[in-house]
Order: C-alpha cells, then structure tokens, then sequence
C-alpha cells in the first residue's frame, strides 16, 4: 500500500516531533562509514568482472570541426586491442541533471576540444589507454570557433522568460543617496569529486546492468535507454556507492554509454574509468560569469534598486544555464528590480551544474556588491543586510515560508565577535600580515522532488529502506535510517537502507540539496503506512500507537513488534510530490558567514584565519551529516574565493589546468578552525518532515565572506575571483616598497 | 603507457651500464610515472636505482655534507646536520609537493623532475621540450607559471624544483657516475642548461649517467632562508621562490647568496646582484638597487608580469629578514 502525498499546503502536524525512539535530530555516525574508511564499501570500479574488457576514451584535439579519418588498423594491430568503438550512439556531453533523455549524440561533430569521440577497448587497463593514446585522428577543423564568452563575435542568447523588471532602476541609481555599479566575474570551476566517473557494463541477453557512480538513478537509467535506443525496463544501474558528486555526476556520462555500447559489441562486460584529465575535459564545468550589479540605497542604507544582470556560456545546443540570479529575487528589498540573463555560446566543455549552481556565484557577487555598499554608505555590513530583509518575497509578493536571515545575521555576529572589527580598511596588522573581518549572507531556494521508497517490517522486528536514491557522501544512509527508526521505534542498528539500485522504488537522486527532505519524506510516508497496518494488527488508532525500541506500546500493553508480526512482514511504500506550495509561499534556507583573513603585505598572499557559518534549514536531521556537508560548502567556498580556477587557452578553448595540481582546491593548510552553528528551524511547508535542503547552503555566498574580509584587511576590492595574489600584489602599501 | 622492460640495479655501475640506449632510472617514480602514464616520455626499460646503497648522509673531510642520490627529501628535510647547517634546505624541502610525494622523492629524481608547464603535459599541444622542432604552444597561451628570466623563442617552461634552488644558493655540487665508471664532479651552476634552441635538453648529463651524491661545501655561517610565495597555502609550486644566505660583518653584508625560483629553466642567480651587495651596509636603498639589478634582464610573458613585482618584493623581504638586525 502506498501512502502519498502532494505538498499543496502547510502540513501542520508534526509527526517526527511526536514519536519517541529519539534518533532523529541526534548526531548519529554514518552506518556505512567503517565500510567507506577501511576501503571495503564497493566503488563502481571495485565491481569489476574478471572477465571484463577495459575501455578508455578517445578525445578531440580540435574545438569545432568533424571527425574525418581514424587510423583504426594500426591501433587493432597493438597488443590486447579488442575494438574501437565509434557508435553514432556515444554521447557529446554528459546528460544535464534530471533531463531523463539522452544528451547530443555523435562522435563526428566536434564542439569542444576534449568530446570524447571513440572507446578503444582492451584486456587490459594499460593496453587500452595507450590504444587510446595511439589512435591518429584527422579533423576538418572549422576555423571560426568562439572559445571565449567575452568574444566580441560570441553569438549570444537573451532568453526573453530570463529577464524580469520592475519599477524603474535607471531612476533609482540616478536619484539614490548610495549606490553600487560594478561587474564582478568568477571563472569556470568544477566539482572535483574524488572518485573519477566509472562504469562497468555487463549484458545478459537484452538487459543490461551498469555498475557506475551517478547521482540520479531514475533519470539516469532512462538517459541511458534513451541514448541506446532501449527500453528503460530493460536498465538497472546500481551505484550504491558514490565518491561525490557535486553536480557532475547528476546526468548519464560518455564513458556510461561507452561502456554499454563496447560491452554489447563484445559480448563481455566492459569498464571504463575516466582520467582525471577527461574528468575535467569531458564531463561537466560551472560555467564562468560575468555579473552586473547595481544596487541603490537612501540615506539610511535602504536598498531602493536591485539590478543583477549575467552574462554565461554553454555549449551550442546545451538547454542548461547557469540560474546566477536565482536568489536576488527574494533575498533583499528594493521597489525597483532588474533581472537579466544571457548565454554566450562557446566551444568550451560542456557547462552544468557545480556545486550549487546559480547562488554560489551569484550571490557571491551580490554579497560583495552589498559590502561595496556598506563601505560607501557607512553602514555596518551586518546592519546593511538586517534592514534590508523584506517583510514577504518582493518580487513574487508571496510570503516566506519561514525564514531566520535575521537570526542566522544576528546569531553570527554575536559568535565572531564581530563587534571587534574595525570599519576602516587597513587598520590591523600582525607583523608582514593585514587583518581582515568580512561577512556575507548565505541564501538557497528550496526544492522538493518527487520521490518514492519501500520500507519493510521484517518478521524479526527489523526495519530495511529501500530507494534508488543515492548517498554521495552526504549521508543518505544514515538520516534515512534515523526517519525510518524514528517513525517505527527502531534503534538504529535494526535498520537497514538499501540505497543505488533501480530495482529499487525511484526517487529524487541527490542533487539540488532536494535529497533528504524530498527521499526522507517518502520514507516518513512509508513507515506511516506500516504503523497504519500494526493498528489494525492491534486493534487500535494511530494516536493510541507508540513504537519503541522494537515493541508497540499499546494502552497498558508492550509488545515486542515480532510477536505482532508473527512470522510475517509488513510492507509500506511512500510517493511524495511538489505542489501548490511551490507557488504560494518563497520556500529558502539562510545563513550568515563571518570570516577573518591575513593578507601578506609583502606578497599579496591571503590566507584564511578563522571562518563562521551559521545555518537555518528547517530541520535538521542529524547535525554531524548536516555539520559535514556546510564544512565541505565552506570550504568551496575557500576555493572559490582564494584559489579555483579554471584555465582555458585563449585559443581553443581548452582546459590547461585539469589536474589536481593545478586546479587548486584549497588543501588542509588552506582550511583552518571553521565553525557551523545550525539554528533551530522548522518549515511546514516544505513537507512533512519540517526540513529543508542543506547540502548546498555552505557555499552560496562564502566566497564572498572572504573576499569582504581582503577589502576590510587591505582596502582592495576584488571583483575578479579568485583573489590571487597577483590581484592583490599591484595595491598594497608596504614597508618594502 | 608503452610497454617496457625492468630491471633493478644492484650497483651504480651497473645501473649506469643498464641507463643507456632508451632506457630511464626509477628512484621514487612521483614525476616519472605522471610522465610515462601520458606517454610523454616512454622509455623501452626503467632501471630501477632505488635500492642502490646511495641513501647516506655523510660528513665529507672537508667539513661539508655528501648526500646519497637516494636520500629521501624528507629524510633529507630532517636531518640534524641539514637543519643546524643548512635550513635553506631543509625549508625548501618542506615547502615542496607534500609529505606523502616527500617520502618517496629522492635528492637526484629531485633535480631531474620536469617542468610543470601544461603544454608539455598535454600530447595533443606542440611542445620542443617534449617533441623536438615541434613548436612551443606556451608561448601565446597561458602563461602564468611560466619564466621571465633565461627563456628563449623556443621555451618559456620553468623548473619547478625548491630544493634545487636552494642548492644553487649552497654553491652545491652534483657528483656523477658514468657508464665506464668514471665519477665527475658538476657545481650546480654547470648542470642545468638554458632551453636556446634545444629545451628538450635540460642538464649536461648523457645518456647512462647516474647521480649519485649532492656535495656540500662547508658551512659558509651566516642567516638563511628560503621563501616560497605560491597560489595556495601547501601543496603548490613556486610562483616565486628566493633562497638567501647572508653573512654579515660588523655591519656590513660580507657574503651573500641568492638563488630564485619559479622564475626561469633552471634554479636563477645573479652574481652582479650578490656582488652589488657584498661588503656594503644593508639599506632600503641597497635593497631596491640590488631587486632593480636583478629584474633588468626580466622578459614576461602575457600572464606572468606580475612575477616581476612579486619577485622584488619577496626579494627585499629576505634581503630585510637576513640582514635585520633586531632578529
Ligand atoms: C602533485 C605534485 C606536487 C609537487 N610539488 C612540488 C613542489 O612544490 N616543489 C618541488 O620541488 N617539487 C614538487 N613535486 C615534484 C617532486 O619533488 C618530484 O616529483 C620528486 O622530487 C622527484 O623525485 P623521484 O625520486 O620521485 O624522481 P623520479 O620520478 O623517480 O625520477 C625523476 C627523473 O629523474 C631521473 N633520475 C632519478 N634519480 C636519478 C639519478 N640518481 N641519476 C640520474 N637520473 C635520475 C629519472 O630517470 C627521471 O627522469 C611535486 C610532485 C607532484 C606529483
Ligand atoms: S614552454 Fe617549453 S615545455 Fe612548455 S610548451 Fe613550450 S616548449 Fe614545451
């Protein structure tokens, strides 16, 4: 029996807050953790059949042309080669998340340097990527290839349902006592997720089964029937587990594809793992902006004008594109409102989503426009942003659904003691270094997504989940287990989640921060469903029901749950969707970050001293994960600030840096002392579970903190990210000069 | 990676007699494997050195250190004698890659590790260092990592090494074993050449020749240091790197040493540099002249300008730090 919902309105009762069991909420450990730290957790790649075929991807050395000629017969004659695979089938790019259908598809036309274009396949790992690297390609390239969003000849798209105005902003900046006009630019960046993508393809008759590391195995599976041109019944994916994701491994990738086409011609499984370089050349990057800001205050500091306008890039063809602008809309008022969003079309890596895509750039931009603001009206930064929270969403006009700016503002200033930092710029130094405090307001939309799961009450009294949600090291396992335990009295190690197999009920996948609130609530569902079947085994109504510790306490009776069962098993499944409440109310989790940096006054070198995040998501289901995935936001967030970048050649667009040694992710020298603070919050419109997103909060506007911090430290405003030393060197003062 | 063969050396001689004719020694294999994994050099046998009996650190009679080719960088970084004697070693050891890389690099792999410019790692992109003749895709693309000092129209790649130049600044020696067996002495300043028109030769050493000890001279006393300024906080190379050693005599600078890195092929000195200082008083005004005397010969690139001011600040800085006298 399923029990569903559609989250058209507020759901008043909260029903984790009137169970017993007291897991939920509890910073519990992760259940598969001694599995993931001892290495024996199974990783795509750690599924390999001892009779598969290695296959390695072939790339394009050209940005835009057609794949002519390729000298297969002196690669088939080297040891091991098996095939060469240049199937009309493999794709162009990976899948953007959620699209459910196959990407571009083609080897032949090139439309960045990089697209994978064949499989050369071996016996061996070794033999097939110097196949790979053997194969001699001849392209037709096409000389008139844009590579750079800021080419002068870049075709550009202005989506007409992208740009939004209201009131009269010229105006306002021309009447306004302060204002903010400037651009700010933040270059590509990508996710870096420490496992490489992998799959292993294995067929048996018409069916296959992939072992991969994806994020969103529903749409998924179908984007690879799609790209095969089978049906979806005929795909099972597994990937229970995931090495990080952050976006990029939302959509079916090339080497998916690859594989399952390679194994089919074959007739043996075959595995194809990515490079790190292909990772960064083939899979998907967070496209670069270049962001206009203008902002108009009065007298007081209150923002009368809001102008947030972005310039992005993506491949020809590609639907998706960076939402820059998606939090600028709500997050502060202001009577006039412009909203403008471009799309340069680049024969660049694919773009797609990275980390919070929209916020963690776009409203790094604004929240240092805000701090531009507060220098030039005087106001604290702090207070800048309390005055200015809007009573209602002011571009919708439709209430918040619950909303702790103010607190998560007030709560972080308190903590960092930020009453101690000195407005004027330059006003502290320790020997060779320049102190610094900045902050930034952390803000996300919400979202829910549709999602089913299973949940058995096995005859023993123990309880198993089962979704084909995936846990990216976010901690599904762990939260879903504690819903689960929660609502059906069961101490944690009585129950079992089964997570990353489509043959498992479909549900949201992780991405979008949407996991845990939208996968949770189908579980909560489930287990309602089970409670609704032990009062009928009982003979009671689900109020006179308490579950504990394996047992229903009934009236005066405690039962222990396998004599109710008696031999056999309940079973309950949840479905929940979004509904009206999309509409009604602004559905968004806050935060503030306080950070304090030393600037080199010699070198321009910034490095981090201490950095506060303080959260609001509605609730929160275990504070060790939810800790976890703010630290790890924050953290991009030092990168994007200080140190990653993606570097393109200026004339075919490639990616130069795309390896860990040049593509600079802050290390553990880079991160020092940071604290989360997670408010108490409940949402009753987001769903039943009163919570809200969290994955990607840390890292929508940290960035900003940082660099707020540089300008408070050195009066230097970076409005070009990362604040590189090089940035910085040209305007410092200092006893050497 | 193209197949090949292996064997394990048991003596220097016999690894020098193995090292020729296509063939590359292996110590701790942290760049020579990154390098053979995408094909940029594939050598038809690696001559494994790594258990040759090179791995001492030794007094020499003349009062200096004689480093085994296999002594581990962070053996190396930790050793008493280096850290009392030499810490411009010792921290530019510490400064480089990261503990893990530390533990399995070696004094010789050390010197011989290749540039870190992206064009070379990329088979796709023309390279004269990788591919003779074919062209350098540096120049003109991106170019922030790349020299402002000893480039030519054919290579602009730097050296990534710190540990090198702090050698350059000890005025150390590389000793070298031939295939017949004759052991050669090199001062520093003589093993690395600049790219001109061949920068895919980049020591002195031929084809066979083993590395089997870095010499020392005797202590020369005085301050040093060495400065690393790079992108993030650890695990990056040099944008720009100053070693310094200086000696000062009643007030004036009686010695001083300097060596840069992050800024050309090869570990950078400037005798015309130390020589403007050498028996002077230490002044902001010295300092400049010397930083002005150092950057006349800079040639950047379109990315790297700034390594110009970045190298003169962090000059003056060291030259400040070794001659303060409150310190
Ligand atoms: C991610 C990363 C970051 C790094 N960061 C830094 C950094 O910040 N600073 C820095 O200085 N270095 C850095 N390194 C480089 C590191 O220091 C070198 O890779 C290491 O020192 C090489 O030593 P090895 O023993 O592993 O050499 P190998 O890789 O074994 O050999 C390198 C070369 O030297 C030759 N060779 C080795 N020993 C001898 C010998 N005795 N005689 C003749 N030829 C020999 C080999 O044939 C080969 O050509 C980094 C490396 C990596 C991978
Ligand atoms: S700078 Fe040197 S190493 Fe780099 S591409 Fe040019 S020739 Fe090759």
């Amino acid at each position: 029996m399923t029990s569903h919902i559609k989250m058209d309105e507020r759901v008043e009762r909260d029903r984790l807050a009137e169970m017993v069991q007291a897991v939920i909420g509890k910073p519990l450990d992760r259940p598969e953790g001694a599995l993931k730290v001892s290495g024996a957790a199974p990783y795509a790649m750690d599924r390999l059949p001892a009779n598969a075929c290695h296959g390695v991807l072939v790339r394009a050395t050209v940005s835009n042309g057609t794949l002519r000629d390729m000298d297969v017969d002196a690669v088939q004659a080297l040891p091991g080669i098996r095939a060469i695979i240049a199937d009309d089938r493999l794709l162009r790019n990976p899948a953007q998340g959620m699209a459910g259908e196959a990407p571009i598809q083609g080897p032949k036309d090139i439309a960045y340097f990089g697209q994978p274009i064949a499989l050369v396949v071996a016996e061996t790992f070794e033999q097939a990527r110097h196949g790979a690297q053997a194969l001699k390609l001849r392209f037709e390239a096409d000389g008139t290839a844009i590579v750079a969003p800021d080419d002068p000849k870049a075709d550009i798209e202005t989506p007409e349902d992208e740009q939004d105005s209201t009131g009269d902003l010229d105006a306002a900046m021309q009447t306004a006592r302060h204002t903010v006009d400037a651009h700010y630019t933040t270059p590509g960046h990508v996710s870096a997720a420490m496992e490489p993508h992998a799959s292993i393809a294995e067929w048996n008759g018409d069916r296959l089964t992939l072992y991969g590391s994806y994020q969103m195995l529903r749409f998924n599976r179908a984007e690879l029937a799609d790209a095969l041109g089978i049906e979806e019944k005929q795909v099972r994916i597994l990937a229970p587990y995931v090495g990080g994701g952050f976006g990029s491994k939302l959509g079916i990738g090339p080497e998916a594809v690859a594989a399952a086409l390679a194994a089919k011609a074959l007739g043996v499984p075959v595995a194809v793992a990515m490079s790190r370089q292909q990772v960064f050349e083939s899979v998907m990057r967070r496209s670069e902006t270049d962001q206009h800001i203008r902002l108009a205050a009065d007298e007081q500091g209150r923002l009368i004008g809001i102008g947030h306008e972005a310039l992005v890039s993506n491949l020809p063809g590609e639907e998706f594109s960076e939402p820059v602008t998606q939090a600028t809309p709500f997050l502060y008022q202001g009577d006039h409102r412009v909203i403008g969003h471009r799309i340069a079309r680049v024969h660049r890596t694919c773009a797609g989503s990275v980390r919070a895509p929209g916020e963690a750039v776009g409203l790094t931009a604004l929240e240092i426009a805000l701090d531009e603001l507060a220098a030039a009206s005087g106001i604290d930064p702090v207070k800048l942003r309390l005055i200015n929270i809007p009573q209602k969403d002011p571009s919708q006009d439709i209430p918040f659904s619950s909303h702790m700016l103010a607190e998560a503002l007030e709560e972080g200033a308190k903590r960092f003691d930020w009453d101690r930092r000195r407005s004027e710029p330059g006003a502290v130094r320790d020997g060779e270094w320049l102190i610094g405090m900045g902050m930034a307001s952390a803000a996300r939309v919400n979202m829910l997504i549709e999602s089913k799961a299973r949940v058995t009450l096995n005859a023993n009294g123990t309880g198993t989940v089962e979704t084909d949600m995936t846990d990216i090291g976010t901690g599904t396992y762990t939260v879903l287990s504690q819903i689960a335990g929660e609502m059906l009295g069961l101490p944690m190690d009585s129950v079992e989640t089964l997570l990353g197999d489509t043959a498992y009920p479909p549900a949201s996948g992780s991405g979008g921060s949407f996991g845990a609130a939208s996968n949770g609530t189908a579980v909560l569902l489930a287990c309602e469903e089970i409670r609704q079947q032990l009062c009928e085994r009982l003979d009671c109504d689900m109020q006179g029901l308490t579950l504990k510790d394996g047992h229903a306490i009934v009236g005066n009776r405690r039962i222990a749950l396998p004599e109710i069962l008696d031999g056999s098993r309940l079973v309950g499944e949840g479905h929940v969707e979004p509904g009206k409440a999309e509409e009604t109310v602004r559905q968004a989790t806050y935060g503030s970050y306080f950070a304090e940096v030393a600037v080199n006054a010699i070198t321009g070198e910034t490095r981090l001293r201490r950095m506060l995040g303080v959260f609001a998501a509605g609730r929160i289901l275990n504070p060790k994960t939810a800790r976890s995935q703010c630290l790890g936001g924050m953290t991009f967030g030092i990168g994007m600030a200080l140190t990653e970048e993606l570097i393109h050649d200026p004339r075919d667009g490639h990616i130069v840096n795309r390896d860990f040694a040049e593509y600079h992710l802050p290390v553990n020298a880079d991160v020092p002392q940071i604290d989360v603070v997670l408010l108490d919050e409940r949402d009753a419109w987001a769903n039943p579970l009163q919570a809200k997103g969290i994955g990607e909060l840390g890292i929508c506007g940290a960035a900003a903190s940082i660099v707020n911090a540089i300008y408070n430290a050195t009066g230097i405003r970076i409005r070009d990210l990362p604040a590189t030393l090089d940035k910085i060197i040209d305007g410092l003062q200092s006893r050497t000069d | 990676m193209t197949p090949f063969a292996y064997s394990r050396a048991a003596t220097p001689s016999e690894a020098t007699g193995l090292g020729r004719d296509g063939a590359s020694f292996i110590a701790g294999g942290t760049n020579l494997l990154d390098l053979m994994k995408l094909e940029i050099i594939t050598p038809d046998r690696l001559v494994d050195i790594s258990r040759l009996d090179l791995a001492a650190i030794s007094e020499t009679p003349e009062g200096g250190l004689r480093i085994g080719a296999m002594v581990r960088n962070s053996d190396l970084a930790a050793d008493r004698k280096v850290c009392d004697s030499y810490p411009v070693l010792a921290e530019a050891l510490l400064a480089g890659a990261s503990a893990q890389l530390r533990n399995k690099a070696t004094t010789g792999g050390n010197l011989l590790q290749r540039t870190r410019c992206y064009y070379f790692y990329d088979t796709a992109m023309p390279c004269n260092k990788r591919a003779p003749g074919s062209g350098c895709q540096a120049i003109g693309g991106a170019t922030r990592l790349h020299a402002i000092f000893g480039a030519s129209v054919h290579c602009i790649a730097t050296h990534p090494s710190d540990m090198a130049v702090a050698l350059r600044a000890l005025d150390a020696e590389v000793e070298v074993e031939a295939p017949e067996g004759a052991i050669r002495r090199l001062p520093l300043s003589q093993f690395y050449v600049l790219p001109g028109d061949t920068p895919h030769i980049e020591t002195v050493l031929a084809p066979g020749d083993l590395i089997t000890a870095v010499i020392l001279p005797p202590p020369q006393g005085g301050r040093q240091t060495y400065r690393k300024v790079r992108d993030r906080a650890s695990y990056a190379f040099a944008l720009v790197s100053v070693a310094g050693v200086v000696a000062l005599k009643e007030g004036r600078i009686a010695h001083a040493s300097l060596a840069f890195g992050g800024v050309a092929p090869q570990p950078w000195r400037n005798e015309t540099v130390e020589s403007m200082l050498h028996d002077r008083q230490p002044s902001a005004g010295l300092f400049a002249q010397a930083a002005d005397a150092l950057l006349a010969d800079a040639r950047p690139q379109k990315d790297n300008a700034f390594k110009i001011s970045l190298l003169r600040r962090t000059l003056i800085a060291v030259l400040n730090e070794l001659t303060d006298a409150d310190q």
